[in-house]
């Protein structure tokens, strides 16, 4: 379904900031895979994310969705392709638009947009309905400024957006990391619930050493540009965390010393 | 009435700024010169002899390239958009020189599209703001359904979140050169229209508007709110139209003609500088309250 090859990306490239934020990443995630992908700050996670989607060009390697060759597509045509949530709630969804606005933008994703109305009343009993399922009381205010809902309440609006149009591949970056403890279970429980109910593909960044255990059927975890554990199948049901912190000093030599993941246990 | 019908007028260069300032979050400086390039090819159309409404209609599409070029400077070669408006504004102060072929044409003695309406023995004021009422009745129909449609509501989401714009498969590129077009193609059209009913165009004409039309805009979301987009665009036309009128009244209080500019600068200014103010207030206020 995805396939990354030897993809380089180096930031700030010939100056003193020059930084190489992937050397060499290369995986493939197999249709229906549920993928988490955990690693200290810095260590390119977003970076990878953002290579996949588009948002900046890697500079050497290819990257292949469901055996499209992507590598020369820019942003917003990869987009027909992928669901995407961020970090930054307020990053997936246009404020100053209402709910249904958001969800009709996102309806149309990958489709050319024309002279049509841009909400049909058909839509809007689709929409009532998937809101519904959210059980956040937001099928009542299908018209409401975007702006005005709760961190959570956006998270989820997203997720509902990014998976409108069943993509190829779901990104999601750190997608609770910024809510409290109590929305974000919710809003990882209702990721949980769309990426099964759809059977989704997803690649799903998180710091939270648990959820990355808890969630999905593959664990890859990043140091300095590089993805140095892959575990799947029965020995990722398996896995503890002490397992996972034990491996990671075997392999990169020191300890794990990241404050948020840890933190975060 | 000499208020209501230049401001009439001016609200369609009013809503040209909005759809920069507003709904894509550009502050766009090309409308200075599309203003005039309006003028300027309606002034020359309709002297060679054109209908003056196929002049207006020429008008519209100068302005739409004038946008255009804004357009592919900044997204094309990244140049920052308040930039790219300045460097359209200025090079279109030379094309609109060589348009004209002068500093300046009258209109003297032409049919313009006021004509009709005067040869049916109105006064030439009331025709301006018949035509004024049909034209601005028309664009603010069409720009409400524009905006609702598919393509209307990406760019409105493009000056909303660019980044969530992309993530949904729009070239947020596109969205903003058409937005861009479609304003200083109404600017323009407001420029030949301002012109024919002064009966000249000038090369100076352009000078402030902007400024005007963001003064516009805001005193028509101040006095007339901001609930839903189509009394959003209504509040527009009556911005325009109160901002003529405060003119009036300032002129006829003795303020000399030659601080207009400087008036108007200041209170979008202030106007602008609300939101400053009332976060210094606001602690101000909650403290008189607590020690209450
Ligand atoms: N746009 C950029 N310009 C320059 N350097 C960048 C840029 N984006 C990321 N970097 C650098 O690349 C490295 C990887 O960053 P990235 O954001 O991918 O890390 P991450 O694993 O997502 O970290 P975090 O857990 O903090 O989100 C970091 O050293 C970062 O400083
Ligand atoms: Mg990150």
């Amino acid at each position: 379904m995805l396939r990354v090859s030897r993809i380089i990306k180096i930031f700030n490239a010939r100056t003193i900031n020059e930084k190489v934020a992937l050397h060499n990443v290369s995986f493939k995630l197999e249709k229906g895979d549920f993928a988490t992908l955990i690693g200290g700050n810095g260590s390119g996670k977003s970076t990878l994310l953002n290579c996949i989607a588009g948002v900046y060009p890697a500079d050497r390697g290819s990257i292949f969705i469901d055996g499209k060759d992507m590598t020369k597509l820019c942003e917003y045509r990869r987009a027909a392709f992928l669901g995407r949530v961020f970090q930054d709630p307020m990053m997936g969804t246009a404020s100053d638009m209402g709910i249904e606005e958001n969800l009709a933008l996102a309806l149309r994703r990958g489709k050319i947009r024309g002279l049509r109305w841009g909400i049909t009343n058909k839509e809007r009993e689709h929409y009532k309905k998937l809101l519904k399922d959210l059980g956040l009381g937001l099928e009542a205010r299908l018209g409401t400024k975007v702006g005005l809902l709760s961190g959570g309440q956006r998270q989820a609006l997203t997720l509902l957006m990014a998976t409108i149009k069943r993509p190829k591949l779901l990104l999601l970056d750190e997608h609770a990391a910024a809510l409290d403890p109590r929305t974000a279970k919710k809003v990882m429980k209702l990721t949980d619930r769309i990426i099964e109910e759809e059977n989704l593909t997803t690649l799903m960044v998180t710091h939270n050493m648990r959820d990355a255990i808890k969630h999905g059927n593959r664990l890859m975890m990043m140091y300095e540009g590089r993805i140095i554990l892959d575990i799947k199948g029965r020995e990722k049901q398996k896995l503890t965390v002490e397992d996972l912190l034990e491996r990671f000093e075997d392999i990169s030599g020191e300890e794990f010393a990241d404050d948020r993941t840890l933190l975060s246990q | 009435m000499a208020a209501v019908s230049l401001g009439l007028l001016w609200a369609i260069i009013t809503t040209g700024v909005y759809i920069t300032y507003r709904i894509l979050s550009i502050a766009d400086l090309t409308v200075e010169g599309s203003v005039v390039t309006g003028a300027a090819i309606a002034a020359i159309t309709i002297t060679r002899g054109f209908n003056p409404y196929l002049a207006v209609a020429f008008s519209f599409f100068g302005g739409v390239g004038a946008g255009l070029i804004t357009g592919l400077l900044h997204t094309k070669l990244k140049i920052p958009s308040l930039l790219s408006g300045i460097l359209t504004m200025i090079a279109l102060y030379s094309i609109n020189l060589r348009i004209m072929g002068k500093a300046n044409i009258s209109l003297l003695r032409i049919d313009t599209v006021y004509t009709v309406f005067e040869n049916t023995g109105l006064s030439s004021m009331l025709s301006v703001i018949i035509l004024g009422i049909i034209f601005v009745g028309c664009l603010i129909g069409i720009l409400y359904w524009f905006f609702g449609t598919e393509i209307g509501s990406a760019i409105r989401a493009t000056g909303s979140n660019p980044q969530m714009v992309r993530a949904q498969g729009i070239n947020t590129n596109t969205t903003i050169i058409l937005g861009l077009m479609i304003s200083n193609g109404l600017v323009a059209i407001g420029g030949a229209l301002i012109a024919q009913s002064q009966r000249f165009s000038d090369i100076q004409m352009g000078i402030g508007s902007i400024v005007i039309g963001l003064a516009s805009v805001i005193i028509g979301e101040v006095l007339f709110g901001r609930r839903n987009f189509a009394s959003r665009l209504l509040s527009l036309v009556l911005g325009a139209i109160v901002y003529r009128i405060i003119i009036a009244l300032v002129l006829r209080l003795g303020m000399p003609a030659n601080d207009l500019k400087l008036f108007t600068a200041i209170t979008v200014a202030i106007a602008l500088s609300l939101p400053v103010f009332r976060s210094y207030l606001e602690p101000l206020r909650k403290s008189v309250k607590r020690n209450k």
